[in-house]
């Protein structure tokens, strides 16, 4: 398909003066794609120039359509000397490369200089003829649809989905080309934002090939990083979850993607896994390997030690460089247990000749319903690198081979836990000099396997499967074997149903599925850490971190842990940790939406005991903190309306006959490391948390513990798409970037201060944003994404992006009261059948057991049919993020005299009080600003405030133009800040991206639907068409 | 722990009306800190001092960018760079045009040029208006003059097309600019009673009836000179006073029409050769630049002040200024009827608005 590109240059408005002499500019723009350029007419001494230009038309390829930005340059003519370039626009013309989305692109693009910033706008109208050619040996995939947002976009449904893609190319990093020095900064800058663009074009094409393969038609949860190795090169590199999407004809139906399952299955999912999966012992299929099954992953992760679930103790991170000391070659190890683990996957499912996806992972966060059967836990893996300059850009194989490593290890993690499946997967970096630490994690889960493409299993055991979920609960309850365990667990009956087993606590990556019970609100809680590092070289720099990264993970998960239980909640959703690599230090920042589930008991809660009990004003000092912590988990009950069901624990009594009591806090974490049974000691209370306060560094924790600050009455806060317990929000939003670069005292530094001074930074910061936007209570801070970066020695950058969201309160207070009658009622009709299963669970003691856990899910579902519905119907109604009727009262102010179009930025999913109807296309841009005269520019505050500023007003430029009125699912990914004050000098390099959409309001979209009902409605709000 | 670098960026740009109002005052931060501190937001909201310190310092930020727009209204409208509601825009420009009476009296009249802004510090010191906003009220009037100086149609149009400001403040700035141009002297102590608001009074009458754009509306600057035809011919009007027959039948018309109605009769008629003669006289003399600029000067010496010694009531002033105008249409000898009309006409008005204490 080649296609013919049409651009036309119409006019510029607020052109910076380029002749002093007159107080004017001549300008003129050059329009280029690829190797061809076209130029407009000067038009002389004008701020304001119409050029009106023909259209300037591009022979190409689709393959360069894909790859190669447009790229508009506006100067200044000079007769005499030469030209003086005002500035640039890079259009991603990807967008009109699928028919769904945009036709044209048209409207006022700012002009922007990487030295000056933005200089003025300019008029550009863009148009793609494409041209059906399908006898070409296809190397572009046009027509494949991407998306950021990470769950099934709001006006299609989900055929198929066929799962895992990654791509990455590498390159040499313009900044570090020898030809750097005699470029000018503004030269190189151009140089890297053009490759940088072409790299994520030519990427995205790849990714779509891929796509095209598996017969899918588009890509979800699209992520896109970028890695600037530095000497070594530049990476880009992407994930995505492929799928068949079906647009659907109405935008106001909405339906569930579950209706119709494919009919094209054709494989079993996952062939490649030797455990059966639980939900797939089914009577049709003998379940006798099951307990077996185990322990070749066990043992193999043993053995290579480097296992880590994300929170584990062994230091698998260190593994990558430890080993390099003893064998020399640094890689070695992991690629032997990397041949391992594939040959292992071989003999596990000979009779598989194909294997169509390498990993079973995906990177949607949420799920169309039914989708999600079991979560198993956090799974995650870490690898510290060296790394080494890239030889041959065409073949990435070393960053390949890494990720691979990684990525095998998570599956063999989420196998552990029983789970086929990774969902809620993200992947990420940290590079300090040449050490690389690279990261995955996601969530264990057991799928339902209707959706993904090769699935094939009968029809009739799907149908019990179904019946088989109890909603709101169903993805508690365990997914691995009770009897083999991958790790001592706590387990209960649920608290919901009553028939299967739950952990004490559960930790995700995931949204908060829409059906589950929730009791009372969210909030958000972080664990916030730093280890000082000695400095040091490569290989020894990189054994140095990877003996620290365990002690942070395990750090890391205590503080989650215990403020999790200060909260009095029991589960985590959208829980990110992130490891970032300075000179001298790591951090470990974990960010959580913590809950309660109705489904998991009652947390206990945090005991306190000292070392030496004989000392009296110590015993005092004990007993004053335990009162403290007590009266803290009171207090944060009643803040969050905690109020489980008490009938319940009467009723039930304990189903764990013999309640198992931990000294040490790790151990309890259902989650928590894979072979440690051993360590488990009983104490004296009863599934109480205890903390040994042993030395002054416990002290400290437990001070640190007291020292968050809930946010002030009317804000509520959380990491996830959408607040549990909120669900009347109004159409206010306010999306903001905060960031915050402290300098430390480079004196002393202890652990304990460096602790100090990055939780102060974070609590203040928060503080800071709460006061901001006080103005808007009652609101929720929702998807708030924290990313630290330690730019140089002594300084800590936290960069937050997140939007606020305001609700109406009086119906807030209203459905918690409504819901959690109804979570009563539940628990009431749920405790009679309950004594079915006098199961004595014995989670560290692994005798053969008799009983097979496949029976129980027989059972279970025969004994459970007909309640499931019901509660279903109740938790959906409940759980829609916008109720209908609750936004009608309160819409957006009109904006009635406004030249400019209104373009609402989010980092969700949707808009409140609003429908999608519509998305454009991918925005994906990359900016790098410099400058050589800091102060003049109000110093680094005042150069990055412009900055981000002008960041945001691209952004909204390029969807209106596209003819939307919101970017939706935005992130910024990298904000990577240089400063050299003596110098005057700063650099900033951003890339953000989201999906560009047209949406709707429901009150417009009801007028619209009444006037004319099947109007695929093009808003009147588009907003996109700015006009002079 | 020292925080280099802290900003705050939203999608809609948050402005706080109250830190506004602050920066437009011209408080340094450290200052607007303390002012906030003591407006009692700490114990209201449960933030520290630091918070404040970090939001005063945001906001500064993000006045200091937006100021370069609103040197030029339309652009705020039209640039891209910060996402502000309307409403606010609107706010925006309205608050960072708007200007201090003390200020404006102290300015209002004087040329807008480096000398005067030189004056700024002693005006500052004088006023207790911070040195910061003096300066930019200054060059708001300085910004808005350069606008629309030579240019065609309505002075107040232009400037509500130029600064998009509501109507009231357009009508001060044309005052402000129309003052300017003419040089008025408004600060003599004799004039130190009267508020900015008279003058605006004044300059309006003046701009609708003795400049160009009165006669002819197609021409530059038409509302800020003073028709200069019109000046040379009130010369003519001298006649009224130059005349004995005709001043005495002046006076004995209005004092016929007045008596019994007025309170200060005997004060009126004693007075009445004396006021007229004043009152024509200014007249007269608004061929010569200089007395133009001491219009002002003259009306108050020489009607305001001896009707006040006399302690004429506004009303019975308001009688003998429309007995005074009218009268001369009587006056059979005198040929200048339309003059008299587009002079005292505006005097008229203007005398009244003078006229308290």
């Amino acid at each position: 398909m080649p296609g013919k590109l049409k651009v036309k240059i119409v006019a510029g408005r607020h052109l910076p003066v380029m002749d002093r002499a007159s107080d004017l500019t001549d300008a003129f723009v050059e329009v280029k794609f690829g190797n061809t350029t076209f130029k407009t007419d000067v038009y002389l001494k004008s701020l304001n120039p119409q050029w009106n230009s023909e259209w300037f038309k591009f022979e190409v390829d689709d393959e360069d359509l894909q790859d190669e930005p447009l790229q508009i340059t506006v100067l200044d003519h000079d007769t005499y000397s030469a030209n003086d370039a005002i500035g640039k626009v890079y259009i991603d013309i990807d967008p009109l490369l699928y028919s769904e989305a945009a036709t044209v692109i048209s409207g006022w693009f700012p002009i922007y200089d990487t030295i000056h910033g933005i200089r003025g706008e300019i008029n550009v109208v863009v148009k793609v003829d494409l041209f059906n050619d399908l006898n070409r040996f296809r190397q572009s995939s046009c027509g494949v649809k991407f998306f950021c947002t990470t769950s099934i976009p709001k006006c299609y449904r989900a055929v198929i989905i066929h799962g895992f893609v990654e791509e990455l190319v590498v390159n040499e990093d313009p900044e570090y080309q020898w030809i750097d020095r005699i470029r000018t900064p503004r030269a190189s800058n151009e140089a890297r934002q053009r490759l940088i663009s072409l790299m994520s074009g030519e990427l995205q094409r790849k990714i779509g090939l891929k796509v095209l393969e598996m017969r899918g038609n588009a890509v979800v949860g699209y992520l896109q990083c970028f890695d600037l190795e530095g000497e070594s090169g530049l990476v880009v590199r992407a994930i995505g979850t492929a799928c068949t999407l079906d647009k659907l004809s109405s935008p106001a139906a909405f339906l569930p993607a579950c209706n119709s399952p494919s009919k094209e299955m054709k494989e079993i999912p996952f062939n490649e896994d030797p455990n059966p999966n639980t939900h797939s012992s089914g009577p049709s299929t003998p379940l006798k390997n099951q307990t077996y099954s185990f322990s070749p992953s066990k043992s193999y992760s043993r053995q290579s030690s480097s296992s880590d679930t994300d929170l584990s103790l062994t230091p698998k991170t260190g593994m990558g460089s430890g080993s390099a000391g003893k064998e020399g070659g640094p890689f070695k190890a992991l690629l032997r247990q990397q041949t391992q683990s594939a040959l292992e996957q071989r003999g596990g499912s000979p009779h598989r000749f194909c294997r169509r996806r390498e990993f079973p992972f995906f990177t949607l966060t949420a799920f169309p319903p039914g989708f999600l059967v079991h979560v198993g836990g956090v799974v995650s893996a870490r690898s510290v690198k060296l790394l080494d300059r890239i030889h041959n850009p065409d073949e990435p194989e070393t960053r390949d081979a890494w990720w691979a490593e990684i990525r095998q290890e998570i599956k063999s993690h989420a196998k552990a836990l029983g789970c086929h499946a990774v969902v809620g997967y993200s992947e990420s970096t940290s590079i300090c000099e040449e050490v690389c630490i690279l990261s995955a994690s996601g969530t264990a889960a057991v799928l339902n396997p209707r959706f993904l493409q090769d699935g094939t299993v009968e029809g009739c055991l799907e149908q019990r499967l179904e019946e088989n979920l109890p909603a709101g609960c169903g993805f508690c309850h365990i997914p691995y074997d009770e009897l083999n365990m991958p790790f001592p667990a706590h387990l209960t009956y649920c608290y919901n149903c009553r028939k299967q087993k739950v952990p004490d606590v559960l930790f995700t990556t995931i949204d908060l599925p829409t059906d589950a019970t929730v009791i009372g609100k969210g909030c958000l809680i972080q664990a916030r850490l730093c280890r000082l590092k000695k400095k040091a070289q490569a290989e020894a720099n990189a054994t140095a971190i990877s003996n620290l990264l365990p002690f942070m993970e395990y750090e890391v998960h205590t503080q989650l842990m215990n403020k999790l239980k200060l909260k009095g909640m029991n589960a985590l959703f959208g829980l990110r940790i992130q490891i970032t690599v300075g000179e001298n230090m790591l951090m470990g920042l974990a960010s959580a939406t913590g809950v309660y589930l109705a489904a998991l008991p009652t947390p206990g809660g945090i005991q306190i005991a000292g070392k030496t009990p004989n000392d009296g004003s110590y015993e005092q000092h004990i007993s004053h903190m335990q009162k403290k912590i007590n009266d803290t988990i009171a207090k944060n009950k009643e803040l969050y309306e905690i109020t489980p069901p008490e009938i319940s624990e009467e009723i039930i009594g304990s189903p764990i006959p013999e309640p198992r009591q931990r000294s040490r806090l790790l151990r309890s974490q259902s989650e928590s490391s894979d072979e440690v049974t051993e360590l488990d000691l009983s104490h004296g209370k009863k599934d109480a948390f205890v903390l040994e306060i042993d030395d002054t560094d416990a002290m400290e924790d437990v001070h640190s513990l007291l020292t968050d600050v809930p946010p002030p009455s009317g804000f509520y806060s959380c990491n996830t798409e959408i607040m549990p317990g909120i669900n009347n929000w109004t159409s206010e939003i306010q999306m903001f970037t905060s960031v915050r670069v402290i300098r430390l005292s480079s004196l002393n530094l202890t652990n304990q201060a460096l602790n100090k001074n990055f939780n102060d930074l974070c609590e203040n910061l928060l503080k800071s944003l709460y006061f901001k936007l006080r103005s808007m209570i009652p609101c929720c801070l929702c998807h708030v994404n924290f990313t630290v970066s330690l730019p140089e020695d002594e300084l800590i950058q936290v960069t937050v992006t997140a939007v606020a969201i305001t609700f109406d309160k009086n119906q807030a207070l209203q459905t918690t009261k409504i819901h959690v009658e109804k979570s009563l009622q539940r628990a009431s009709t749920d405790n009679e059948e309950l004594l079915q299963f006098p199961l004595e669970l014995c989670s560290d003691s692994l005798p053969s057991h008799p009983f097979p856990p496949a029976k129980e899910h027989l059972e279970s579902a025969s004994s459970n049919s007909g309640i499931p519905a019901a509660q279903r119907a109740v938790t959906v109604e409940k759980a829609s993020p916008m109720g209908e009727g609750n936004f009608r009262n309160r819409s957006a102010p009109p904006c009635a005299n406004s030249t400019v179009g209104v373009v609402k930025m989010t980092p969700l999913s949707f808009i409140p009080g609003a429908k999608i109807t519509k998305y454009l296309g991918i925005i994906n841009m990359f900016f790098i600003r410099e400058t050589t005269s800091l102060r003049e520019e109000g110093g680094v505050s005042g150069f990055l405030h412009a900055f981000i500023a002008e960041v945001f007003a691209m952004v909204r430029a390029h969807v209106a133009a596209l003819g939307g009125n919101a970017v939706v699912s935005y992130i910024m990914k990298q904000c990577v800040f240089m400063e050299n004050p003596n110098k005057n000098q700063a650099q900033c390099l951003i890339n953000v991206s989201g999906d560009a959409v047209v949406f709707v309001r429901e009150s417009e979209l009801e007028v619209v639907s009444t006037q004319q009902p099947t109007a695929n409605c093009q808003p009147s709000c588009t907003g996109g068409e700015v006009t002079t | 722990m020292t925080s280099e670098l802290d900003i705050f960026v939203g999608n809609t740009t948050l402005i706080d009306e109250d830190v506004y109002r602050l920066w437009l005052d011209g408080y340094s931060v450290s200052d607007a800190v303390a002012l906030r501190v003591r407006s009692g937001i700490l114990e209201q909201t449960g933030a520290t001092a630091a918070v404040l310190q970090s939001d005063t310092m945001d906001h500064y930020r993000t006045f200091h960018m937006l100021e370069r727009l609103l040197h030029a209204p339309p652009k705020l409208l039209h640039q891209l760079i910060f996402q502000i509601p309307p409403s606010r825009q609107a706010l925006l420009i309205e608050r960072y045009y708007a200007f201090d009476e003390a200020f404006v009296r102290e300015v209002l009249g004087k040329k807008l040029s480096k000398g005067t802004k030189k004056d700024l510090d002693d005006i500052s010191t004088k006023t207790g208006i911070t040195l910061k906003s003096c300066r930019r009220q200054f060059d708001n009037f300085k910004r808005v003059f350069k606008v629309v100086e030579e240019m065609r149609g309505s002075l107040v149009d232009n400037i509500q097309q130029h600064f998009l400001l509501s109507d009231r403040l357009a009508r001060d700035y044309a005052a402000i600019v129309f003052f300017a141009n003419n040089r008025f002297e408004t600060g003599k102590k004799k004039l130190q009673y009267l508020s900015f608001g008279d003058f605006a009074f004044c300059a309006e009458l003046m701009i609708q009836n003795w400049t160009l754009g009165a006669v002819d509306s197609q021409v530059d600057d038409m509302d800020m000179d003073l028709d200069k035809e019109f000046l040379q011919d009130l010369k003519e009007l001298k006649v009224l006073v130059a005349d004995k027959d005709l001043l005495d039948l002046h006076k004995s018309l209005v004092c016929t029409a007045l008596r019994g109605k007025l309170g200060v009769f005997s004060e009126m008629e004693a007075n009445f050769k004396n006021l007229s003669r004043g009152l024509v006289n200014v007249a007269a003399k608004l061929t010569h630049n200089k007395d133009v600029r001491d219009l002002f000067v003259d009306l108050v010496e020489k009607f305001v002040e001896p009707c006040r010694s006399d302690h004429w009531p506004l009303s019975d002033v308001r009688l003998f200024l429309n007995q005074y105008s009218a009268s001369v249409h009587s006056l059979d000898g005198f040929r200048h009827q339309a003059l008299w009309d587009r002079y005292m006409g505006t005097l008229h008005g203007c005398l009244l608005r003078l006229y308290h204490d």
